[in-house]
């Protein structure tokens, strides 16, 4: 297997894989399920690498300090990272395991042969079982990356519908979330956010603070940080509401009401060039002149308002601070990034604390889920001995979680007389994707984490520098897979925009290829030639093209479109070397300017397919997800605060817009896993946009589509 | 505070509260089912939904009190003997949730419907299903799970 950091940071065997006494196997991850179900497809993996039943493994939460540290569970590497690595901590457990029983009976390796745990020699009866070679010993050896793994075409497991983990437990209601979580003497807190950002606290209402503490509820204020801790959650809910009421701030000027579009291309910024998409510490080079053998040159301005999670759960963490020691259940998506950070910013050595992965609502990023778990470190630490179990109301999720960044991408390109792009320009402006928890030099990590900045010790500011890795931030998907002559592309970090933003799912992949996939159809329509064939005469890659050509047939691309209905196509292969999906979309646009989805047809190729029901649902939930922000979605501020405060002033996707959607994935056997929760966003918006431009002839170059937008464009 | 009494899932409950208590919270806190999320706290979102005489019913704004006197069943109480329900079990085979959060609001609306109207048209179906939001994109295979219930004619749901 290829150099595995997961393997280099967490080489011993014993930190991957255990065997009870009773015969259960537990395989230890760093990556944790956020319902992408990565723990039914690791599961599956160590089920067939080890020769025991499924139902006998069981996949342990993440805690640091026991469990592997392999960073963050985001950039849809968890397949390609813990996936390879359970994969050769099994085989290795297995070929280790083998070698004992051979010693133990007495007989050659070569006799033997494990059925669910049971190892036996051919032709006798001699036969030992896993939990009775490890005893009480530890393996005591190291995973071998290269240790001999199974055939796919021998796989018992690999391959077979399987329930999806944890699953029954969600829908009969037995508890799983980290909302769920219950300790003896636990009390339940509250934030009493600012106004917004900006806003200081001058005062609390004494009477009112007094009313509160009498009642049995704790205080807690640190600066403009404050908190209830009561017996009672409502209590908690009534006693945050009173004491917000009753409160006075200093507003300042409030947030500045902007036209964010504007400020993206004209605020300071730090310009990089980026080539095979790697940002370059070198001049940027001014667009060239259309080169003499073009047909055509087209000019577009694509824009992506602020998006946020909107996980439909609000972030929540448990806390409890015994002694110089603090213990925090969090649905964090990198406990190890979030415990460094948190001992930075507490100023508590690493191995006083502890963090403990549980299931939180769908984050698909950075949400609230990190500065939740210090909102609940800070009361623990100020209530100490008391469990605490903090959840964030609706409108602190909405409105103080970090957002995917607006963005805009401005387009050049040139055709020749025979359809072939000669020359194609890409500038991208975005605010930073990169502000998830861990320590910076100068000691600006702080800056990070939400609470941190409302205490009263002031931290040092965060300037975001831009990320230089191969796409990554808001240049992944930057650089497209066709193959175009005379590329340019340009990434720019634009200073001095107005709301907090970090990492959502895609990163800047999203805007990029919406840019992109829309741009493409302007050309091939420009020179008149079919999207489809427009795209296959630009790529190379027989992966690609056997995707592209998938959706196509799928959707029945050459059929007659139904009338009053449009269709389009997009797609892009994830950072260019991870999943590969296409996007066809049927729908119409009604006589209230509303998007009605009729069909879908996705197709993906995401190498071996290890859990065909997840992988397809990554895909279906990713094409609905960004269909959502494609169709509804903005974020919305003014001098007063973020005023997307709750459902009906964010509103997203719903049962009445769902098409009928057909997955086709590409299974390849012999290919290595290719990262799939991602890889469908992007051609989504620009299959959308694409659709709506053949239904109605208008080209729709700034999401959300919503029925406003697309009348204002039909009066143009 | 005062003493309430709720009929939960067949069982009757005293319970010593604030009488202006959502219902959510005691359903979570004091009666230990956990089923019925709180993801608003503003009747936007289903994910607290639960039956109450026969219909659906978010529980996350009005007070406990009002429901004295009525049959309260929650997604705990739509199991028998620890075997999932017809509509549970689809959920399940259809791998209809992702992060889970919003499922079991989906799985109360949906036997509510079901239990109403045993053979709903897709309209019907998603019409039941507007107030529910689902932020990881399982929406269709939510609809397959119910109409898997409604395809085999079976009105256990």
């Amino acid at each position: 297997m290829p150099n595995s950091a997961s393997l280099n940071k967490s080489p011993g065997l014993d930190k991957w894989v255990s065997i009870a006494k009773d015969g259960r196997v537990l395989i230890h991850t760093g990556k944790v399920d956020i319902g992408q179900r990565i723990s039914t497809a690791l599961s599956l993996i160590a089920a067939e690498e080890l020769d025991v039943d499924l139902s006998r493994i069981d996949i342990a939460r993440t805690e640091t300090g026991v469990d592997p540290d392999e960073g963050i569970t985001s950039g849809s590497n968890s397949m390609e990272e813990a996936g390879n690595a359970v994969r050769a901590a099994s085989a290795t457990a297995r070929r280790h395991l083998l070698s004992l029983a051979a010693d133990s009976l007495g007989v050659d390796v070569s006799t033997l042969e494990i059925s669910d745990g049971l190892i036996q020699s051919r032709g006798t009866n001699l036969s030992v079982t896993y939990e009775e070679l490890a005893g009480d010993q530890m393996f005591g050896i190291d995973v071998d990356p290269d240790a001999p793994v199974k055939d796919p075409t021998s796989y018992d497991v690999i391959g077979k519908p399987t329930v999806t983990r944890g699953l029954t437990e969600i829908v009969t209601g037995q508890p799983h979330f980290v909302q769920d979580m219950k300790m003896p003497g636990m009390l339940h807190a509250r934030i009493v956010r600012p106004p917004h950002y900006k806003a200081r606290l001058k005062s609390l209402d004494d009477a009112a603070a007094k009313r509160i503490t009498d009642s049995g509820c704790e205080v807690v204020r640190d600066g403009s940080f404050v908190a209830v801790a009561c017996d009672e959650e409502f209590t908690a809910v009534e006693a945050a509401e009173r004491l917000f009421e009753t409160s006075d701030w200093d507003l300042s000027d409030g947030l500045e009401s902007q036209d964010i579009y504007e400020r993206l291309v004209i605020n300071e910024r730090v310009s990089l060039p980026v080539v095979e998409g790697v940002p370059q510490k070198e001049a940027v080079q001014p667009i060239a002149s259309a080169p003499g053998d073009a047909a055509a040159t087209l000019k577009a301005r694509y824009e992506k308002p602020y998006l946020m999670h909107g996980s439909i759960g609000p972030s929540a963490a448990a806390a409890l601070a015994e002694g110089d020691k603090l213990t925090v259940w969090s649905h964090s998506q990198g406990v190890y990034v979030l415990r460094a950070s948190l001992s930075e910013a507490l100023g508590m050595e690493t191995e006083k604390l502890t963090i403990i992965h549980v299931p939180g609502s769908g984050c698909y990023g950075h949400n609230g889920a990190d500065d939740a778990a210090v909102d609940a470190a800070l009361i623990a630490l100020a209530i100490p001995g008391k469990p605490i179990l903090l959840k964030w109301t609706r409108e602190d999720e909405h409105a103080w979680e970090p957002y995917a960044s607006c963005m805009a991408m401005d387009l050049t390109a040139s055709v020749d007389g025979d359809g072939k792009v000669i020359a194609w320009s890409q500038d991208t402006y975005s605010d930073t994707y990169g502000m998830r928890p861990r320590p910076e030099p100068g000691g600006a990590g702080p800056a990070r984490l939400l609470p941190m900045q409302y205490r009263e010790d002031a931290v040092t500011p965060l300037v975001p520098q831009p990320n230089m890795a191969r796409h990554s931030g808001l240049h992944r998907n930057l650089d497209p897979l066709y193959i175009f002559e005379n590329k340019r592309l340009v990434k720019n970090l634009v200073r001095d925009l107005p709301l907090r933003t970090s990492a959502l799912r895609t990163l800047g992949a999203f805007a990029n290829v919406f840019a992109i996939e829309s741009f493409v159809d302007e050309l091939a329509d420009e020179v008149e030639i079919d999207p489809v064939t427009f795209r296959l005469n630009h790529l190379e890659d027989q992966r690609a093209k056997d995707v592209l050509q998938a959706a196509a047939d799928k959707i029945g691309w050459n059929d007659p479109v139904p009338e009053g209905r449009g269709r389009g196509i997009a797609f892009a292969q994830y950072k260019n070397i991870q999943a590969y999906a296409a996007v066809a979309v049927e729908l119409e646009v009604n006589d209230k300017a509303e998007v009605v989805m009729h069909r879908v047809a996705l197709a993906g190729d995401a190498g071996q397919i290890v859990d065909l029901a997840g992988v397809t649902a990554q895909y279906e939930g990713g094409f609905l997800q960004a269909a959502s922000w494609t169709l509804y979605e903005e974020v919305t501020f003014d001098q007063t605060g973020i005023t997307s405060r709750d459902w009906e002033t964010y509103p997203i996707l719903r049962f009445d817009n769902i098409p009928e959607i057909e997955t086709v994935m590409i299974d390849r056997p012999d290919e290595r896993f290719l990262g799939a929760g991602e890889a469908v966003s992007g051609p989504t918006a620009g299959a959308i946009a694409n659709a709506i431009h053949m239904a109605t002839g208008l080209r729709l170059r700034r999401m959300p589509f919503t029925p406003d937008a697309i009348r204002a464009a039909a009066m143009q | 505070m005062a003493n309430i009494s709720l009929k939960v899932n067949g069982k009757m409950h005293e319970v010593d509260c604030d009488p202006a208590t959502p219902l959510i919270y005691i359903l979570r806190n004091q009666l230990d089912l956990v089923g019925a999320k709180l993801g608003c706290g503003l009747e936007q979102c289903g994910a607290c939904a639960v039956i109450v005489d026969g219909e659906q019913v978010l529980s996350c704004v009005r007070a406990a009190s009002e429901f004295e006197g009525s049959e309260i069943t929650t997604v705990e109480g739509l199991a028998t003997g620890g075997k999932p329900s017809a509509l549970q079990q689809a959920f399940i085979e259809e791998g209809a949730a992702q992060c889970g959060y919003c499922t079991a609001g989906l799985v109360v609306a949906a036997t509510a419907l079901l239990e109403k109207n045993p053979k709903p048209d897709d309209a019907e179906v998603r019409e039941a299903l507007h107030e529910h939001l689902c932020r990881c994109g399982s929406h269709l295979r939510v609809l397959k799970a119910i109409d898997r219930v409604v395809q085999g004619g079976s009105n256990n749901a």
